[in-house]
């Protein structure tokens, strides 16, 4: 028997409001089956369950908001009775120990990998406070009983933590309504503020360093443009299907690009969850991972963005998608500018970015001619790697660009 | 079958690929990329999905023409006439 918590989704992310159940008590689960819609900072998000088993009872009610590790339902290893009320005492969760080395510090504020392993609900003594929020006082040496908290029950949130000492004070927790929205179940607000986490803790913690590299795409133009001639629009492929899959295939020769920077060391990643930045209309933006992305073929990475970028306009993502990003690609289109340098999505090591694909006149042949080509760009983290890998990652990417019936 | 009003399924189709779009709100001509934030993806859906209520192959070559609403109108009422 085992509790099913709140996910985090994130450094950032500190509470999630419960939507809608997909499960009730008594249903078999398997491991990464949906069970419960949340609504976060990134919009709302379909929960896989960790573990397989038999849903117990349900400890949250839809429009509950929780603090990220709070008991969500119980999961029973078989078929279990669903308990009459107040059946059993609510379990105590273990107090998460007060980290005492900045190392660990450090650690533990990193993003929380994949809520295979759920965080402790946030009781350490009688102070509510987000798993985010306890860390980072930890690192400024803030005891938490001194802030007030503005999450619900009066949890204290990293925002809190990181007010300056003299606005500490109480600030009120506004219910997400009448809020602009870009699609039901996103507030932009929000997601703009997670971005911000984001993308400070990267340019923070992560070193960068930047490539750029400009590549002939003629040829790979030629044989899209053929292959898409004889294709019905439901099976046509995008430029952008072959970019990222020059770019998954690249990283077999610079695997040190693909990974995740936590806890202090870089863990490379056999799989290639490859995260994909989709821009919402009215701001904003989320990078959803492409599962397993090295066994995906030209035809079945096209099928794979489709699908994630239906689900990111009009459907649900998933928390693995979300939390399990080990590099981003980012892709202007065709109505974007020349180039882009990326900032690293922590705790990944690298960013490829591809610019807008335009004519540009370049030596081919021993001949000036105007030729199809597109700027790429890496941002990687130079605690792991250095710019010599890089080049020759982006050269791999090139190469591989240049004989498109063969990706 | 085809459908008898392109605009009014044109206008369903662009909403189905982008529902935070607002009907009302859609002028004629907007750009479907620049204006509208249509992406590369976005546009190849609403092809997808044009291609398949009006039974048109719409080429790739074709695209230009589909750039605003009013522009896409006209293409679909030319192809369907032919």
């Amino acid at each position: 028997m085992s509790t099913f918590t709140m996910p985090s989704l994130g450094a950032d992310m500190e509470a999630g409001t419960l939507v809608e159940w997909l499960v009730k008590p008594g249903d078999k689960v398997t491991r990464g089956d949906t069970v419960a819609v949340v609504e976060t900072q990134k919009g709302a998000i379909e929960i896989e369950i960790f573990e397989s088993g038999v849903i117990g009872e349900l400890l949250a009610e839809p429009g509950q908001t929780l603090l990220v590790g709070a008991p969500l339902a119980r999961l029973g290893d078989q078929e279990i009775n669903v308990p009459a009320a107040a059946a059993e005492p609510e379990p105590q969760p273990e107090p998460q120990p007060e980290p005492e080395d900045p190392r660990r510090v450090q650690a533990s504020a990193v993003p929380a990998a994949v809520p295979t392993k759920p965080m402790p609900a946030a009781t350490t003594g009688t102070v509510l406070a987000s798993p985010a929020a306890r860390a980072r006082a930890a690192e400024l040496g803030l005891a938490l009983d001194g802030v007030v908290g503005s999450g619900p029950g009066g949890a204290v949130l990293l925002a809190d933590v990181e007010r300056p000492e003299q606005a500490r004070q109480a600030v009120t927790f506004e219910p997400a309504t009448d809020r602009p929205r870009g699609k039901p179940g996103l507030d932009l607000s929000e997601m703009r503020r997670a971005i911000a986490t984001a993308m400070s803790r990267s340019k923070r913690d992560i070193p960068h360093y930047y490539l750029s590299h400009e590549i002939d795409l003629q040829s790979a133009q030629d044989w899209l443009t053929d292959t898409n001639a004889v294709r019905t629009p439901d099976q046509r492929l995008l430029m952008g299907a072959m970019l990222i899959r020059a770019t998954v295939k690249a990283l077999a020769k610079v695997p040190e690009l693909n990974g995740r920077f936590e806890t202090d060391s870089f863990a490379p990643s056999g799989p290639v969850h490859c995260g994909l930045a989709i821009a919402m209309r009215g701001g904003g933006l989320i990078a959803p991972a492409m599962l397993d992305a090295q066994e995906k073929g030209l035809d079945a990475i096209m099928e794979a963005m489709r699908d994630m970028v239906a689900r990111t306009r009009t459907g649900l993502l998933r928390n693995s998608e979300i939390t399990q990003g080990t590099i981003t690609i980012s892709s202007l289109g065709e109505s974007g500018v020349d180039a882009l340098f990326g900032v690293i999505y922590p705790p990944q090591v690298a960013l490829v970015g591809f610019g807008a694909p335009r004519p540009r006149s370049m030596v081919h042949d021993g001949a000036v001619q105007p030729r199809i080509a597109v700027t790429a760009t890496l941002a990687a983290d130079h605690r792991v790697s250095d710019g010599r890998r890089g080049a020759l990652f982006l050269a791999e990417i090139d190469r591989l660009l240049q004989e498109p019936e063969a990706l | 079958m085809t459908p008898s009003d392109p605009r009014a399924v044109f206008i369903e189709e662009l909403i189905a690929v982008a529902p935070d779009l607002e009907a009302a709100t859609i002028d004629d001509n907007d750009h479907l990329q620049n204006e509208l934030g249509l992406d590369s993806m976005d546009f190849l859906r609403l092809v997808s999905a044009l291609h398949k209520r009006f039974d048109l192959p719409i080429p790739e070559s074709d695209y230009p023409r589909l750039a605003s609403p009013a522009k896409a109108v006209t293409y679909l009422v030319e192809k369907l006439a032919t």
